[in-house]
Order: structure tokens, then sequence, then C-alpha cells
């Protein structure tokens, strides 16, 4: 062996030295804790499985998207908690990101009480720490809501009452058929844009896309229902009387309360965030941008959709990722008022009724962590596709 | 594969439950009791307690806490380290406590918790006794016109705590009924309460004596009531960490002390003149005859301190159940030779 070779003054070895050291030093500690967990836990009579996971849960969860009741498994349980979340989540992030690029945009209104709402809006919400929102929402505002016999009557379609908002069932026939033909319909448009691209690059043609794909979205579904045999009828919610002086709705389906609390809450919060995101995206584009493109002949909403918004986009797409995995995580709130997410169902009650802590909680936790990557990934994937193509 | 991949999930989550307790549990067996040889030397006893159960654990606007449980923390701590006062409650949340326990976190856990098979054999605990026999039931408006849970309908929305035996006792119930119902489970009694009260839902069940006190906290207390039927057996009782036998003996005959001092008529107030009591069972209880408290590595006076500091069952039912107006009548938590079902192993 030549001990020259292993010379502290070679740069590459000097480089590993650090790096082999915070390994060796990580995979001590990682070792000192599971050894000093498997240690106690066998003191404690504490076994270590995930067997559990297939046993019946033997408790009901109020809010489901997937068929559940108690005799399913505490997996299953686990798929409702995760879905419950993901739909909170979606649903928050497509309202906050709506009422953010409004609010953003009025901020930057030269209408002084437009603008000056925008910006009370933001400091305000900003600023209050979202349980506390959540707990307004759910419990202040919520109070405000009628009890289902004076219910907030919508054409008789429709009642938001204290226990919920109950809305019409949708009863298919032949749904599948249905969802062939939405996705025909987006494969249609998608190759009418590239169409109209070539045409405008090409021949200078502008075709009117927006009107024609609008048209084919409504043609195609509407031909499933004429000629295929799809049909949807709606069960109307009843009103029903449950004791002398409680009721409740029937038929229809029901939105919670605590989903609606969670979402107003979730998205009021993450608006703010997302509203001064986008207002630094539209000032960071130069004013030069708009004047040049406007003497070389734009309309106005040209202007914006082909010179401003996408400079703007690569400046309001990373950190408005960073708002999104925040209103996700934030979603775990969601227990305090009994919605029944994936902490409340599964980090929460499932835990209590097998004490495996251990292993509820990283289940919980590589949950929250793959859901959190697969939004990067996601807004990275768009980001990247707004980014400047350098040549 | 399975075992290397549980171990990775181990390895990395480890720290989160059990990096707190890097001494782990006593021996079975010996007669030392690390548990404790710790509470010795800290010099209060950890022991974890509701968040605010009136009756049970509760603490007043200066942070005194009291109640039946608080009882039992505080008879462990006279028994142990000669004061009653001595003790650190931690507020669990229902979900939590068990881990809280089990990490040594806490040492007792006095949370008007039900002794059930799977949480006694399966999840590193031991009951020691039950220092309170509840059931679960229902409370209802008073103007609904529901007496009876026969009353009950398809669609019924019912508000409970999670990670509760009343989560799963309640859906047994509504099964065994054939009736359709939401169930509404918060974390915290205080939102139940709260969404209870705001009409989010049609009737609120956990204990009996849970619902007795949580009805004090609603706008309009005199405007709900109880509903009579019982739909099960729930033994509510202090639980000790598995392992540490010692030191479940001395929280188990902490509480058996005060049953049994009541039994025999010994109270906070008489108990030092006793002493030369002509009844050798209450000799024992007053330390004046045997050497009970060796057993555990006590002074043979622990049990006087119990009883002259914390006083006896019927002592601490009276004051802080009957009298606060949460169960004025004692049901089946009254003695064995009185009609009721407490009845403890002799202390001899």
């Amino acid at each position: 062996m030549n001990l020259k070779k292993i010379n502290i003054e070679n740069k590459k070895i000097r480089d590993l030295i650090p790096q082999v050291l915070t390994v060796l030093t990580l995979i001590s500690v990682i070792f000192y804790f599971a050894t000093n967990a498997q240690i106690n836990m066998g003191n404690r009579g504490i076994s270590f499985g995930f067997g559990f996971l297939s046993q019946e849960a033997s408790f009901d969860i109020a809010f489901s998207l997937i068929e559940f009741d108690g005799s399913y498994s505490y997996g299953r349980a686990f798929l409702v908690g995760l879905l419950n979340t993901i739909l909170v989540s979606v649903i928050g992030i497509f309202l906050a990101t709506i009422l953010g690029v409004i609010v953003g945009v009025a901020r930057l209104s030269d209408n002084y009480l437009i603008a000056k709402t925008a910006e009370w809006y933001v400091e305000i919400f900003r600023n209050i720490p979202l349980i506390l929102q959540i707990f307004f929402w759910y419990f202040a505002a919520l109070r405000a809501l009628p009890s289902p016999e004076n219910a907030i009557n919508f054409y008789d379609i429709s009642y938001l009452t204290i226990k919920g908002w109950y809305i019409p069932k949708f009863v298919w026939i032949n749904f599948d058929i249905f969802c062939y033909s939405l996705i025909l319909a987006f494969v249609s448009i998608y190759f009418l844009y590239r169409y109209a691209k070539k045409q405008r690059e090409e021949f200078g043609k502008i075709l009117p896309t927006f009107t024609l794909s609008l048209g084919i979205l409504i043609l195609i579904p509407l031909f499933s229902f004429l000629l295929l045999g799809v049909s949807l009828t709606f069960n109307y919610p009843e009103l029903k009387q449950l004791s002398e002086t409680s009721y409740t709705y029937e038929n229809g389906v029901s939105i919670i309360p605590e989903l609606m609390a969670l979402a107003l809450a979730l998205s009021m919060y993450t608006a703010t965030f997302i509203a001064e995101n986008v207002r630094a995206g539209v000032m960071g584009v130069g004013k030069g941008q708009k004047e040049a493109a406007a003497s070389i002949g734009l309309t106005k909403g040209q202007i914006l959709k082909l010179v401003v918004m996408p400079q703007a986009l690569r400046i309001i797409i990373p950190p408005t990722t960073n708002q999104y995995l925040n209103l996700t995580k934030n979603s775990s709130l969601a227990a305090a008022i009994a919605y029944p997410d994936m902490v409340l169902v599964f980090a929460k009650t499932a835990l209590m009724q097998t004490g495996r802590a251990i292993e509820i909680i990283s289940i919980t936790m590589l949950t929250y962590l793959s859901l959190s990557i697969s939004i990067s990934l996601l807004m990275n994937w768009y980001n990247k596709k707004m980014a400047i193509k350098e040549k | 594969m399975m075992k290397s991949i549980k171990t990775w999930i181990l390895v990395g989550f480890a720290s989160l439950l059990l990096v707190a307790c890097g001494q782990g549990g006593g021996g079975a067996g010996s007669k030392k009791s690390k548990t404790l040889d710790n509470t010795k030397k800290a010099g209060f006893v950890k022991c974890g307690v509701s968040q605010g159960l009136p009756g049970f654990s509760n603490a007043d606007a200066s942070g005194n806490w009291s109640g039946i449980d608080v009882d039992v923390c505080r008879a462990v701590a006279a028994a142990v380290l000669g004061d009653a006062d001595k003790v650190k409650y931690t507020p669990l949340s229902a979900a939590e406590r068990f881990t809280a326990l089990t990490s040594g976190e806490i040492d007792v856990l006095a949370r008007n918790t039900t002794w059930t098979l799977s949480r006694d054999a399966d999840i590193g605990l031991t009951f020691v006794g039950v220092n309170f026999y509840d059931g679960q039931g229902f409370m209802v408006r008073k103007n609904s016109g529901i007496n009876s849970v026969n009353d009950f309908k398809d669609g019924i929305s019912a508000c409970t705590n999670t990670g509760t035996t009343t989560e799963l006792n309640m859906r047994d119930f509504f099964n065994s009924k054939n009736i359709k119902y939401e169930p509404i489970a918060f974390e915290k009694a205080d939102e139940v309460v709260q969404a209870y009260d705001a009409g989010r839902c049609d009737t609120y069940t956990t204990d009996k004596s849970g619902l007795a006190a949580q009805r004090t906290k609603l706008s309009a207390p005199d405007d709900h009531k109880v509903l009579p039927e019982t739909i099960s057996k729930e033994p509510l009782g202090p639980v000790v960490r598995q392992g540490d036998s010692v030191w479940e003996d001395i929280v188990r005959w902490s509480l058996n002390t005060m049953i049994e001092a009541e039994e025999y008529g010994v109270n906070s107030s008489n108990a030092s003149s006793l002493k030369d009591s002509d009844n050798p069972a209450i000799k024992r209880l007053v330390g004046a005859e045997g050497e009970l408290g060796a057993a555990f590595g006590l002074d043979n006076d622990w049990s006087l301190r119990i009883i002259e500091q914390v006083g006896n069952y019927g002592e601490s039912y009276k004051k802080h159940i009957a009298d606060t107006g949460i169960l004025p009548n004692r049901g089946p938590n009254e003695l064995w030779t009185k009609g009721g079902i407490l009845y403890v192993p002799p202390a001899r």
C-alpha cells in the first residue's frame, strides 16, 4: 500500500474527509435513536409492525369521498383521510389562487378605494394566526347560519344551514361514456390550438380559438347525452324532521361546515401571500416592455398576455409554489374543527385506538412529504415551461 | 426485505417518541423501582390529567388543579414524597395521553381513562384500578321531545371527542339500532361543547359524568338533559407504564387506601386520632400496626399521609362530584357495603 496516496495534501482526499465524517456522524446518530427506540419499546412490551393497517377500524367518519364505515380497515381509513386532505388542499389552492390574483392586481389599481381595500385585506389576514381564522370561520361565522328548518334557500335546489350546505345529488347513467366524451373534447381542443398556432405563424391568420374551444367543450358532451344514452338526474335535498325541534335534509349531498370553514380560512389566509407575489411579479416587469409592445401595435390585451404575464409569471411561480405547499401542510390544523383529514382520522383517532405511535406518525410524515414533493415537482415543471428559453 | 424497511422507518422516526426518555423503565421483578427513584430525585410526581373536566381534573383561575382524578395524583405524592402538593400536572388530550405515559413524560395517567383489554394488554400500559364507574350516555335539547334513545331517527348528527372509546361505542350503538348518523369528532372537549351549543349537532355523547360536567359549560344548561339510557361500561381509572411493578403497586394501593379508609370510617380529620383504635384493620391503615409500607420501599405512615392530606374516597367524591352538582347520587360509585360496587382488596 502506497501511503503517499493517502496524503492530506492531496486536495481530493482533503475534500473527502469532512464529507465522510458528516456521513458517519449522521449514521451513528440515526443508529443511536433506532437502538434507543428499540430498547425502550422492548422494555415496555410495545411491538412494532404494520399489521394493524388491515384490522377493522370500528369508528365512523362523517365525510368521505370513498365508501367507508367502521367495518373497513385502518388502511382504508388512512385513504379516506388522505383524500380529504387532498380535497381541502385542492379547493384551497384553487380559491387562494383566484382570490390572490384578484387582490394582487387590485393593489396595483389606480382606484384609491380598490387599492386600499386590497391592502387592508392583505395586512389583516396575513397577520392573524391561521388557527384563529379557522376558529373564526367555524365558530363565529357558523353560529350565524340558520338551523335547517330556516335554511338559506337557493331556489329550492340547495340549502345552506348550520349543519352543512345541502346540494342536489348527481345521479348518472353511463357516466363512463360521459367521461370519454370529455376527454375527447379536451384532445380536440389541444389539436385546435396546435392548428391555430400553425395558421398564425405561417399565414398570419388569427382564429377565434376561445369561442371554438368553448363550442367543442359544450357540443361533444351534449352529443353523448343526445345519442349515446348518457343521462343525469338530480336528487334534491328534502327537509326531514328528526325530533320536535330539530331537522335535517336527506337525499342530497351535504358539504359539511367543517370543510367550508377550513377551505375558507386556508384560502383567505394563503391568498394574501399569493397577492403579494402577484404584485411583485407585475411590478417586476419593466415599464419599457409595455411601451415597446404598445409601439409595435399590440392591443392592451395582447400586451398583458404576450409581454407582461409571461415575464411576471417567472417571478410569481416559485414563491407561489411555497404558498401551495404551506396551504397543504396547514390543512393539518383541520383536527381543531373536526374536519376528518389525514391527521385527525389517522394520526389522532387511529393512533389512539391502536397505540402505534411510531408507525402511524412515520406513515403520516412520509405521506405529507410525498404530497409536498409532488406539488413541488408539478410547479417546477410549470416554472420550467414558463422560463426564458435561451437559445 | 420487510424487516429492512421496518428498521429504516424505525431509524428515521424513532426520535419522535422516545428521544425524551433515554433512561428506560425499571426492570420487571426487581424490588427497585426506577420511577420511584426518579420521582424522589425530582421531588414531584409527574401526573397526566385532562385539559379541563370539572369534577375529575380541572384547573381554577389561579392554576390549582382539583378533582377526583387529581386526588389520585395527590395521594401518590403524599405517599411517596410526604406532601400531596408535590405534583406536576400535565394537561393532555385524549389522543396524547398514552404516548405521554409510555414515553416517560408522565408517570401516572389519571385522566378519566376507560380500562379496556386492548389498552391494558397491547400498548405497554397497566391499569391499576377503577376510581369511577361510568357509562356512556347522550345529551339532547329538552325541547326536542326526545325522551329516550329510541326516539333517535336516521340522519341525526352526534358530536363527541376523537380518540376515545366513546367513538367506538357510538358506532356499535347506532349500528345495533340500525340508525344512520353523522359522527362529528373534535379533538378537545371545549370545541365539542361549542359545536353542540351552536346547533351543529343534535346530540352530544360521552361518559355520563362528562356530560353532566360539560352541561355546566353550555350557554343555557337548563335547556339540555341527559337521556336515561347507558350504552356502555366505562370503568375509569389511573394508568401506569408497563414494566415497573413496584410503581404500579404504589399507585394501585394509594387509590385502594382511599377507598378502604372510607369503608372503615377513617377520614382526614380523625385519622391521626385513630392510631390506638381497637380495630387492627384501622390501625394498619393509619400506620400503627404492621410494616406495609416497606413492601414498596416506603415508610409506615404512607397511608396515614394519604388520608390526612387528601382524604378518603367519600370525602373526595363529595367535594368534587357531589357538592359541585355534577352527580349528587353516587350510584355504582358507592361502597359495596352500601349497595355500590366499590370493593377493594384488604390492605394487610
